[in-house]
């Protein structure tokens, strides 16, 4: 592993440039405790800080911020900040990072452990300098009198050793009108390496003696595996072994093309179990699955009674698709897995949620076992990468010496656990002046609650070992309910047992599929009411900075009040605005996101020709980290709302190449316009997903402004918006 | 087995492969240790593995390393280093114009042979000549503003 220069810059008018070193204070930290700062927080010897953080950067850009976090708090210099992340002998279990938390629950712990040891500092200082600690400030790496004056550096009061210091939970923070680092433009340090092959990827990491691995999955979900022949790949120089442990089939060869040649070769004979419905009928067996439960997610008055009694009422479903994370790299793991201990390079979004997991299957002791994390290609949750590191596990296992495995294109389309399909049933009833006045939501969700094996890994399971737990696949009903104000209302989810594939915690799980369905309906009570879509919103929200991101988009959309569908819907090319809305899980961030689109009648094809969005996560640490992580949901979601539905057939997966699941290319990317509300006094939330959950509505939104067609399932092919304006005429 | 002679960044690089018919993607990454180029799908559907054959874009997962012999290769690390960025690279660390960035080195290989050979494109001919270059985390903005950004270097 190299460790190589890198920079910050720090963006303005100053421009200063930076150069430094990561080759900080790596050596292990005294304790992984999270209620410890020396979990967390390292001061060496020369001054180096470092940071040790459960959470990862995913590409997000959270190095950036944690980094800024830690400056700011303890006084650090950021340019001396080294992070350690997501190794679970060096780290902290934060959790994963998954759900937005990176800095709204991982940075703050870091936070909370930079502000304590900033104040055992300052004590420290205040006995060295002979001052109160009410004179002195932490800055720059330093504890110096605010009023100027002789100061001592943090490493001359730690003379190298560790805090030995509880979190102060108490701990006083700073103010954030005081902030010099946080919410300033800090560059990515990992972007200079990426942009010249410099970077360690997972794909690149290698260790000596290393073999390479490749799994061979069936034919069929749930095959089972009733002969191999081995011979059939004996001409293929190379090949050290076929393993086989139940039905769990791999090649270990000494080349990597000498791994792929062999698992193409190799003659393999499978049942072919015909389990699936089959995507055309996703919805159809959906609705006839057994219903494992249902739950009243959220309700007010009584829906029912309002409903009969309304003068008018609506109903429509919603479909959203089965979606890969179809990460643009496949899935790749090394695995070290010895006798008595393992060593596990991945880029899970769970190190040490998948410690034990692993250990069991490979029936090691859990604190034997070591998953350090490395950067993979993006993940929008759990994409392939825990299975391939489950599968080279298996494999270093079955011939003791490391294992890379990269998955091949096809088994990330076809293996990935999937965005699972889902269905909105909508009513709402409007009285006489044009008001909702009971609305009632019916989602069918599969069943997922945390804790159960909801996303159980295909190595261990295919090789017979007991299932071990696995990965939720989110929160899939939140924001299932209308956020607007309405005498009467019920949302209920009816969780179904099980899903036609196995279901993933894709990006804003399950909330873009129900905000696509709670926006769009609420769009046509609005249409129904013939009242402008921004005022419909604005008169049933109440809190102000839901006004502040409808306003904002709407300033920059020049928004002039009227109803939808738009009058004029002449012409070959329909034009249309729309905007949905999402308080992302009704607690997190605010979002508002506009769409403008043409739709060209003779053929149904969209064009989304810009997007808009404003977008409040309370206090912003990193502004182009955020803006980022915003532009990425909009553009992955326009990809999604547009081209991206699994197929399979009874068997499996069917889309297993970028021409059979395709996805967003540059000349269909809209132009973005996008507005960042900084609330320095809220508390931060994260920027992962909140941005995805209203762009598939306010697309379909836009559409019916411009053909008065009402797009109800995901994605939005030419095929469906054409038969859709041909059944209009 | 069979030695290839590959004119690599400007050197001459031997590599041995048992298959004529490898592709020099995996000659590149595994025998080279040139990480720039990856591999996205071995089916030159992506372009994450785009590096330039006689300076132009050419997907390394569908060369064979049998013919890519006496040709002229530019990879990744050709153009440039952090310290030494090509105007391409450097467009692209201005612009922060990565999430994952895996999908990088297609980008900035097919941008710098599209410079090469249009050095003023409009924001059309730059959309079109990335449309083969898929990005996943969704930075087509940013993207195309760093390509602006080096056009204009």
């Amino acid at each position: 592993m190299t460790h190589i220069s890198r920079r910050f810059f720090l963006a303005g008018t100053a421009g200063l440039v930076v150069a430094f070193s990561t080759r900080a204070a790596h050596a292990s930290p005294v304790t992984v405790a999270k209620d410890q700062v020396d979990g967390f927080l390292a001061i060496g010897p020369d001054g180096a800080v470092t940071i040790y953080s459960g959470k990862v950067d995913l590409g997000t850009g959270a190095r950036a911020a944690l980094r800024q976090i830690v400056a700011e708090e303890l006084g650090a210099q950021i340019h001396r900040i080294a992070l350690v992340e997501g190794d679970t002998a060096l780290t902290p279990d934060q959790g994963p990072t998954s759900g937005s938390t990176g800095i709204a629950v991982g940075g703050m712990q870091i936070r909370q452990a930079a502000a304590t040891a900033r104040q055992a500092l300052i004590a420290m200082g205040a006995e060295r300098l002979g001052k109160r600690p009410a004179d002195l400030e932490a800055w720059d790496g330093e504890i110096r009198p605010i009023a100027g004056g002789d100061s001592v550096a943090f490493a001359d009061l730690l003379q190298g050793r560790a805090f030995d210091l509880g979190i102060d939970p108490k701990a006083p923070l700073k103010n954030p009108d005081s902030y010099r680092i946080v919410g300033k433009e800090i560059r990515r340090p990992d972007i200079p390496a990426k942009m010249t092959g410099k970077h360690l990827y997972v794909h690149e990491f290698t260790v000596a003696e290393m073999l390479h691995g490749r799994t061979i999955r069936p034919p069929a979900i749930g095959a089972k595996l009733i002969e191999v022949d081995e011979k059939s790949v004996a001409a293929i120089p190379g090949v050290v072994k076929v393993v086989r442990i139940g039905n769990f089939l791999g090649v270990v060869a000494e080349s990597e093309w000498s791994a792929i040649r062999a698992a193409r070769a190799l003659k393999a004979k499978w049942s072919t179990p015909a389990t699936l419905p089959g995507s055309d009928r996703v919805y159809d067996a959906m609705r006839a699955a057994r219903v494992d439960r249902e739950d009243v997610l959220n309700s007010r008055g009584d829906p029912t009674a309002a409903m009969s009694a309304a003068a008018r009422t609506l109903q429509a479903s919603y479909l959203w698709p089965t979606q890969s994370h179809a990460s643009l790299g496949p899935s790749c793991a090394v695995a070290d897995v010895r006798a008595d201990a393992a060593t596990i390079w991945t880029a899970s979004q769970g190190t040490h949620k998948y410690r034990p997991i692993f250990a069991r299957f490979l029936k090691l002791p859990p604190e034997n076992v070591r998953l350090i994390y490395l950067d993979g290609s993006g993940c929008y949750g759990m994409n392939g990468h825990d299975d391939a590191a489950a599968d080279a596990a298996l494999l270093s296992q079955a011939v003791g010496k490391p294992v890379r495995v990269q998955w091949m294109r096809e088994d990330e389309h076809g293996w990935d656990p999937k965005g699972p399909a889902q269905i909105l049933d909508m009513k709402g009833a409007l009285d006489t002046a044009g008001t909702i006045t009971a609305w009632e939501t019916l989602a069918w969700l599969p069943r997922n609650t945390p804790g159960l094996p909801a996303v159980p890994l295909l190595a261990p399971v295919d090789a017979g070992i007991e299932p071990s737990g696995g990965d939720s696949a989110g929160l899939l009903s939140l924001n299932a309910d209308p956020p607007y104000a309405m005498p009467n209302m019920r949302a209920t989810i009816r969780w179904l047992d099980g899903t036609a594939l196995r279901p993933s915690n894709l990006r804003a799980p399950g909330k873009i599929g129900n905000v696509f369905a709670v926006e769009s309906f609420y769009d046509e009570l609005a249409a129904a009411a013939a009242a402008d879509p921004l005022a419909f919103r604005k008169r049933a929200l109440t809190e102000p900075r839901a006004h502040a991101v409808l306003d904002s988009v709407a300033a920059r959309m020049n928004w002039t009040a009227r109803p939808s569908p738009a009058a004029d819907r002449s012409g070959a090319i329909l034009r249309g605005r729309g905007i949905a809305y999402v308080h992302y899980k009704q607690t997190e961030n605010y979002a508002a996101i506009g769409a403008e689109v043409e739709v060209e009648r003779a053929t149904g094809r969209i064009r989304v020709t810009r997007m808009y969005c404003a977008h409040d996560c309370g206090l912003i640490i990193s502004p182009d980290g955020v803006r980022s992580q915003v532009e990425g949901n909009i553009l992955q979601t326009v990809s999604r709302t547009l081209y991206e539905e699994v197929t399979f057939d009874k068997s499996r997966v069917t889309s297993t190449d970028w021409s059979s699941y395709p996805i967003l290319t540059f000349p269909d990317a809209p132009t973005l316009d996008i507005v960042l509300i900084d609330r320095p006094h809220e508390k931060p939330l994260g920027a992962g997903e909140a941005a995805a959950a209203p762009v598939a509505a306010a697309i379909g939104n836009a559409v019916f402004d411009a053909t008065g067609i009402r797009l109800r399932q995901a994605p939005f092919t030419p095929a469906r918006v054409k038969a859709a304006l041909t059944d209009q005429t | 087995m069979p030695t290839y002679t590959l004119h690599i960044n400007g050197r001459n690089e031997q590599v041995t492969a048992d298959d004529p018919a490898m592709p020099l993607l995996y000659a590149l990454r595994n025998d080279l240790g040139l990480h720039g180029p990856k591999f996205g799908c071995g089916l030159g559907q992506c372009g994450a593995c785009t590096i330039h054959v006689e300076g132009a874009a050419t997907r390394s997962c569908l060369l064979t390393v049998a013919d890519a012999e006496g040709k002229q290769i530019v990879t990744l690390e050709g153009l440039g280093t952090p310290d030494r960025p090509h105007k391409v690279q450097a467009a692209f660390i201005a612009e922060q114009a990565a999430q994952c960035g895996y999908c990088a080195n297609g980008m900035i290989m097919t941008a710098a042979a599209l410079l090469a050979a249009t050095p003023h494109p409009d924001e059309a001919q730059i959309r079109t000549e990335l449309a083969g270059n898929l990005c996943r985390c969704g930075t087509h903005a940013r993207i195309v503003r760093a390509v602006q950004r080096a056009a204009a270097a």
